[in-house]
């Protein structure tokens, strides 16, 4: 087991005992002290446990008497209760102060805000600071010690209740309507974190997926920049995407999705300004092609069963053409 | 030495037997023997607890690798919904009631239960809440294809189960069965406490009252003030849903915190509900294997009523993550850790018992043992569960899973089939096979430990929990493989328990009054009891009234 398990987490981009920030950090360590706590509780008692079991067994050569009865033993019992209360108070104040270390420590100037609102079955993510709005793929800069630059996500919902959770970036928290909540991250070094909705939220919540991309704050500020800017209007040399564009603009599609400077401004669905800028598609599960992104528009729910897009009917003209709009919306 | 139990009793048995077989169905279907509703419990409880098994299995099939395509999301989420909420309100509590109904009465030397026709009355209405639940299969909205049973997780969250976002009746069914349930549950829990505190047999003071029929009072008190929150909750649910109300709708501004609330305080003393009769069984059945009497029974008494008030301070440690602020999750944190020492202090008293004994590996021992180990781990993970930064990466992952199946399976399970062959020849009149019962015995051991020790590590690794489905490259699917497997060993174990039952049945050994060699007040009379129990009400003058019998040199009374 011990080899199966070793490589398991060699593998895996979400083992919660890989910490990559402070948060998960320091549950991790509360985490070892309270496992080697339980396990040695555990030794001993097993241990007994065994012992007794082989100790006392009825063996054949025993004479038929009944041992003796023993009813009971006030001093002994009262070390197994004073015991366990000391070991209680202690695993209680350690707690505590990984509580208060993780949800109640003064916000730095320097941290980034950003907002996350769940939806069925996909996340927004709003930086008010530059209006940048986007979906599904979250970018926050690395922080580090000398200079800490965390990112603070303050969280609700639009429908039903979610959770954000990034395992090696910090525990997760509840996206809950009607209430805001927060918490915060602040990933040490650059790259993908991986994690996903751990809320039952309804049909789709298996493919409610999360990415977190760690930049260094230059990359960070480069990205934040290009986001920031207004969607492409003009494709010089490419008529299919001008024409997917007017396909756009005129069917049902601008009542759910916004693209910023267009009359497409519906919130119902994730924004797509920068579609293009992503890696995935729906929250993760499909990878941003061409040719995936054609047979998503045509029908949703051939890739996501449950997915709250519907099948917009389109033909393969308009279909080709969207595509083809949609592809240059760096 | 007063005590005399009596050990002939009137012949009543032969009458039923002889009748054509249409009375006899008659007569189950108006019984208000407490032994025959006891047995129904049982039985409809084996139905269902063979269907949420089957459940388990296909969504164990849809797991075990990567991408599946073995069912639909709709259907996985139906499956884990009905699953849940069968084991927990249509397995776990009528078969614990069914156990309670039998045992209880016998052990405290009365003839019935205090309320027979409430009894009866508790039994219909929750087997009808039963079939009204899978009555969502073909009777629902036909939202989807195959009838709309509810998708909504057992915990039926906020607002998911508001009109909106759950158009169709497929919740309605969850409400209502659920709804029914608990009346039929409140009633069993007024029956047996009323019997536990009017109707002890002559001499049998509190203090001298078996464990069994302590932990079923406590199991009812936690009942009452758990089960009507819910119960309330669910009319709030349903005045949402159908009168325009706005308890939980939040697209109206109402609350899905209350929800977790109302939820949870049920929710989690059922744990303990489920829980309570498991220790009481291993009660009665370690001491009788071990040859010694029950180590620190004040101890136990008192540990088991501060395990019913605690457990009903710290329900929102199933909130950790919705944000409750540091003030109330240290709050919660606190009360849930000091629940594990009165935990402990069982777990000690078993082993003490069992210190010093002459311990008999006979099947019921065999699973009592499994139930000690995995219910010390449960306890252990649940104290990591305590650790809220712990918690916040643990909850909702395969962590939780494991650690529940621990408790609900390692605990609950193993203890309740250590019963059943502990009383099977009470019931009967006849012994289960101990071969069959070691097979069962050792194929669901490794069944288990295959399915929930390996279920952990996913947890660990990032696994979220009521998912239909997950991508390959995370780590997970080995031990989801393997986790499949066991649960196939432990239907196999399962196979074999039914067929000993059956089997045993026709061509088991016959048993006699008392084939353990046990000392409490439901061994005195013959097997299977007569209507009554008793010919002449009994008289006890001990906490092992059949102990003093037998010896009488050192009789049990000196030592109170
Ligand atoms: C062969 C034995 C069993 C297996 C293989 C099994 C397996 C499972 C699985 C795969 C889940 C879904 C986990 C998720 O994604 O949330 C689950 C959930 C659950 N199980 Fe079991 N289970 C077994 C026995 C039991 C028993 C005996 C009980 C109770 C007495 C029980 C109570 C529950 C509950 C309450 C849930 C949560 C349902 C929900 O999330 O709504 N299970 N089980
Ligand atoms: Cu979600």
């Amino acid at each position: 087991m011990s080899l199966l398990t070793g490589t398991a987490y060699a593998q895996s981009p979400t083992n919660i005992f890989d910490p990559a920030g402070t948060p998960a950090r320091s549950a991790f360590g509360l985490s070892m002290l309270v496992l080697s706590i339980t396990l040695v509780i555990f030794l001993i008692v097993a241990g007994l446990l065994l012992y007794a079991l082989i100790r006392f067994r009825h063996r054949p050569t025993d004479s038929n008497r009944e041992p003796a009865q023993i009813y009971g033993s006030n001093q002994i019992e009262l070390s197994w209760t004073v015991i366990p209360i000391l070991i209680v108070v202690t695993l209680f104040l350690t707690t505590t102060r990984v509580i208060l270390g993780t949800e109640a420590i003064p916000k730095p100037a320097s941290a980034l805000d950003v907002t996350i609102i769940g939806h069925q079955f996909w996340w927004e993510y709003r930086y008010p600071k530059s209006g940048v709005v986007t979906a599904n793929e979250l970018h926050v800069p690395i922080s580090d010690p000398a200079s800490p630059t965390p990112t603070y996500l303050t969280m609700s919902s639009a429908d039903v209740s979610h959770s954000f959770w990034i395992p090696r970036l910090a525990g997760k928290m509840d996206l809950i309507p009607n209430r805001v909540n927060t918490m915060w991250i602040d990933p040490e070094a650059t790259g993908l974190y991986l994690g996903q909705c751990a809320q039952y939220c309804g049909t789709q919540h298996a493919k409610m997926l999360l990415r977190v991309y760690a930049q260094t704050p230059q990359d960070f500020a480069a990205w934040l920049d290009q986001q920031n800017r207004p969607a492409q209007k003009d494709f010089p040399g490419n008529a299919a995407a001008t024409e997917g564009q007017a396909v756009f603009m005129k069917d049902a599609c601008i009542n759910c999705h916004a693209i910023k400077g267009t009359v497409a401004t519906g919130r119902f669905g994730p924004d797509l300004t920068h579609l293009a800028s992503r890696d995935t598609i729906a929250s993760g599960p499909i990878q941003n092609t061409p040719a995936n992104l054609r047979r998503w528009v045509d029908d949703p729910n051939s890739m996501k069963p449950g997915s709250l897009m519907p099948a917009m009917h389109l033909n393969d003209h308009d279909l080709d053409v969207i595509t083809a709009y949609l592809s240059q919306l760096h | 030495m007063t005590t005399t139990p009596v050990l002939e009793a009137v012949d009543e048995t032969l009458e039923t037997q002889s009748r054509p077989p249409l009375n006899v169905i008659y007569e189950w279907l108006t019984t208000v023997d407490h032994k025959k509703i006891g047995l129904m419990y049982i039985v409809y409880a084996l139905i269902f607890l063979v269907i949420a098994g089957f459940e388990a299995i296909l969504m164990r099939i849809q797991l075990a690798i990567p991408n599946n395509h073995f069912v639909s999301p709709q259907v996985f989420n139906q499956l884990f919904t009905m699953h849940g909420t069968t084991m927990v309100f249509f397995m776990g509590m009528p078969i614990l009631f069914g156990m309670g109904n039998y045992l209880v009465p016998l052990m405290i030397g009365a003839r019935d239960m205090a309320f027979p026709r409430l009894n009866a009355f508790s039994f219909w209405i929750s087997a009808f809440a039963g079939l009204l639940l899978y009555f969502s299969y073909i009777g629902g909205s036909g939202l989807y294809a195959a009838g709309s049973a509810p998708d909504v997780g057992w915990f039926a969250y906020a607002p998911l189960t508001s009109k909106v976002f759950s158009p169709g009746h497929s919740t309605d069914y969850w409400t209502l069965a659920v709804f029914l349930s608990g009346v039929g549950s409140i009633g069993t829990a007024l029956n047996i406490v009323t019997t536990i505190l009017c109707m002890r047999c002559k001499g049998m003071k509190m203090s001298r009252m078996p464990l069994l029929p302590w932990l079923y009072l406590v199991m009812s008190g936690i009942v009452f003030v758990a089960v009507s929150p819910l119960t309330a909750a669910q009319i709030m649910l349903t005045l949402d849903r159908y009168l325009g109300a706005h308890f939980f709708d939040t697209q109206a501004g109402g609350s899905a915190i209350l929800w977790m609330h109302f939820f949870w305080i049920f929710g989690h003393p059922e744990v303990y509900v489920l829980v309570l009769p498991a220790f009481a069984f291993a009660n009665e059945i370690i001491p009788v294997f071990s040859r010694k009497a029950m180590f620190g029974y004040p101890a136990m008494v008192a540990a088991s009523v501060s395990i019913g008030f605690i457990s009903l301070s710290v329900w929102a440690h199933h909130m950790f993550t919705a944000g409750l602020g540091p003030a109330g999750n240290t709050f919660f944190v606190f009360a849930t850790m000091v629940i594990s020492v009165p935990t402990g202090i069982k777990i000690f008293n078993w082993l003490a018992t069992i210190w010093g004994g002459k311990i008999i590996f006979a099947v019921p021992m065999m699973f009592m043992i499994g139930f000690l180990f995995q219910f010390l781990i449960a306890g252990l993970t649940g104290i990591m569960l305590a650790a809220a930064p712990f918690n916040w990466q643990l909850s909702a992952s395969y962590f939780v899973v494991a650690h529940f199946h621990y408790v609900l399976v390692g605990a609950i399970v193993f203890s309740l089939f250590g019963a059943f062959y502990f009383w099977y020849p009470k019931v009967t009149g006849r012994m289960m096979s101990e071969t069959l019962g070691k097979w069962h015995f050792w194929l669901f051991l490794i069944g288990f430990h295959l399915t929930f020790d390996f279920m952990h590590v996913p947890g660990i690794l990032g696994m979220p929990r009521r998912i239909y489905t997950y991508e390959a490259g995370r780590g997970w699917d080995t031990l989801n493989l393997i986790v499949g497997i066991g649960a196939i060993f432990q239907a196999a174990g399962t196979i074999v328990l039914v067929y000993n039952m059956i089997y045993s049945y026709f061509k088991g050994k016959e048993a006699g009054h008392d084939p353990w060699d046990a000392w409490t007040l439901e061994w005195s009379v013959p097997s299977p009891p007569p209507s009554y129990n008793f010919a002449i009400e009994p008289t006890v003058s001990s906490r092992r009234p059949l102990w003093d019998l037998k010896h009488p040199e050192d009789p049990d009374s000196d030592y109170e």
